[in-house]
């Protein structure tokens, strides 16, 4: 088996499994309908890429396992995702910035990936880029309207990047696996990629009229499996109807 | 042995669970029809990664073709070329704009913030005077609009390319 291969698409698919279920708990919770129905719309989104990103990682893997058993049934230290998006939702102001932070991410991470040499790889980021700029535009416009809206607004987005800032460096988080699948051409460098989110990341938040909390300190742990309390609570809920009902399907 | 025009026929007759006025052909969703190893295979494409209604198209197409008397059949999908609307077909889109969902029109690229938006047509009464209410609707293909001059609320099939 590609071992590389097969943690790389692990990471990439806990990142939108994760972040997936997060908007999800917004179901029926947004502040206003249109809200609570777009961010249930990239919920499904995430959640569409994760089935793609996880099955061709059982195939890679060559085990048997499907896309749902990977999504249910490993355990917590086998999550590869980053701590930025098991992050709770706090109020709509935090999930806008949690989100607007990966979506920069993630935007040309599938515009470097469509370039691929694994064709399976490509062809996912292609469908899933599609997808991703309407999130972009989303979070990034409702990042500006609420830092550069009212005082208040302006303070809780405020807080929001502040807390979550410290999650960031983590995305960008490369160890062997990447340096073997960058040399193999099926993924690209993260120095570049960095680069992009930084360029983006700094215009938004200028427009927003927010400030980039100065403070050093970043976390990291997540791409080796070591979370933080949030992620046992969400596989709880995650989990619960296989661990309860094994091989249950409707 | 039936012909592929029959199979591309019976596809026709297969509905979108979401929109079912647009067949999966009107769709662009069915990419393929083929004949090896004795079965017929039909190709499909998701219109949105997470599009709930694929596992269900899947179902109907091997449905109808086993009503028809074909039982060597399989559904093969596959994400590459990605789904774009400009595959949606011209009587697609008239089925649409007649069942109220106005049909995609050409946009600029999503990318850019604050963009203008694009001019949705009422599919109701025609007039240009309309607005985005959100830019995600009752499902993922769609964004949900109003009309200054009717006042009639209606989903956008959005673009995606
Ligand atoms: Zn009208």
């Amino acid at each position: 088996m590609d071992n590389a291969l097969f943690e790389y698409l692990v990471r990439l698919g806990d990142d939108s499994l994760i972040l997936g279920h997060r908007l999800s708990e917004w179901c029926g919770h947004g502040p206003i309908l249109e809200e609570d129905i777009a961010m249930t719309n990239i919920a499904l989104d995430l959640v569409g890429q994760t089935t793609s990103i996880l099955k061709y990682a059982g195939e890679v893997e060559g085990k048997g396992r499907t896309e749902d058993d990977l999504a249910f049934l490993r355990y917590e230290r086998e999550y590869r995702n980053t701590l930025l998006v098991e992050q709770p939702n706090g109020d709509f102001g935090v999930t806008m910035m949690r989100q607007f932070l990966f979506d920069a991410f993630r935007k040309p991470l599938f515009e470097q990936l469509v370039n691929s040499s694994d064709a399976q790889i490509a062809a996912i980021a292609a469908k899933s880029l599609k997808e991703t700029k309407y999130h972009f535009k989303h979070s990034a416009e409702w990042v500006i309207r609420l830092g550069d809206g009212t005082e208040e607004s302006h303070e809780r987005v405020q807080n929001a990047l502040n807390d979550l800032w410290r999650y960031t460096d983590e995305m960008f988080f490369t160890d062997e696996v990447d340096r073997d699948l960058e040399s193999r051409g099926i993924t690209f460098s993260m120095e570049d990629l960095k680069n992009t989110w930084q360029e983006t990341v700094k215009s938004v938040l200028d427009q927003a009229t927010l400030e980039i909390p100065t403070n050093g300190w970043q976390h990291d742990g997540g791409r080796k499996g070591l979370h933080s309390e949030h992620l046992g609570y969400i596989l709880a809920e995650l989990q619960y109807m296989q661990r309860a009902y094994p091989g249950m399907e409707w | 042995m039936v012909a592929k025009e029959r199979i591309w026929e019976l596809m026709e007759e297969v509905f979108d669970p979401e929109v079912p006025v647009l067949t999966v052909v009107d769709l662009g969703v069915v990419r393929d029809v083929n004949f090896e190893n004795d079965s017929w295979k039909i190709t499909i494409t998701p219109t949105y990664s997470g599009c709930p209604a694929m596992k269900r198209i899947e179902d109907d197409i091997l449905e109808k073709l086993k009503e028809n008397g074909i039982e060597n059949a399989s559904v093969e999908l596959v994400l590459s070329p990605a789904w774009t609307t400009d595959w949606l077909s011209e009587s697609g889109k008239k089925k649409l704009k007649e069942y109220g969902i106005a049909p995609p029109v050409a946009e600029v690229d999503k990318s850019v913030l604050f963009a203008e938006r694009p001019i949705v047509p009422c599919p109701k009464c025609n007039s240009k005077r309309t607005k985005m209410i959100s830019q995600f609707g009752s499902t993922a293909c769609k964004a949900h609009y109003q009309c200054e001059e009717c006042l009639e609320p209606f989903d956008y099939f959005k673009c995606l390319k």
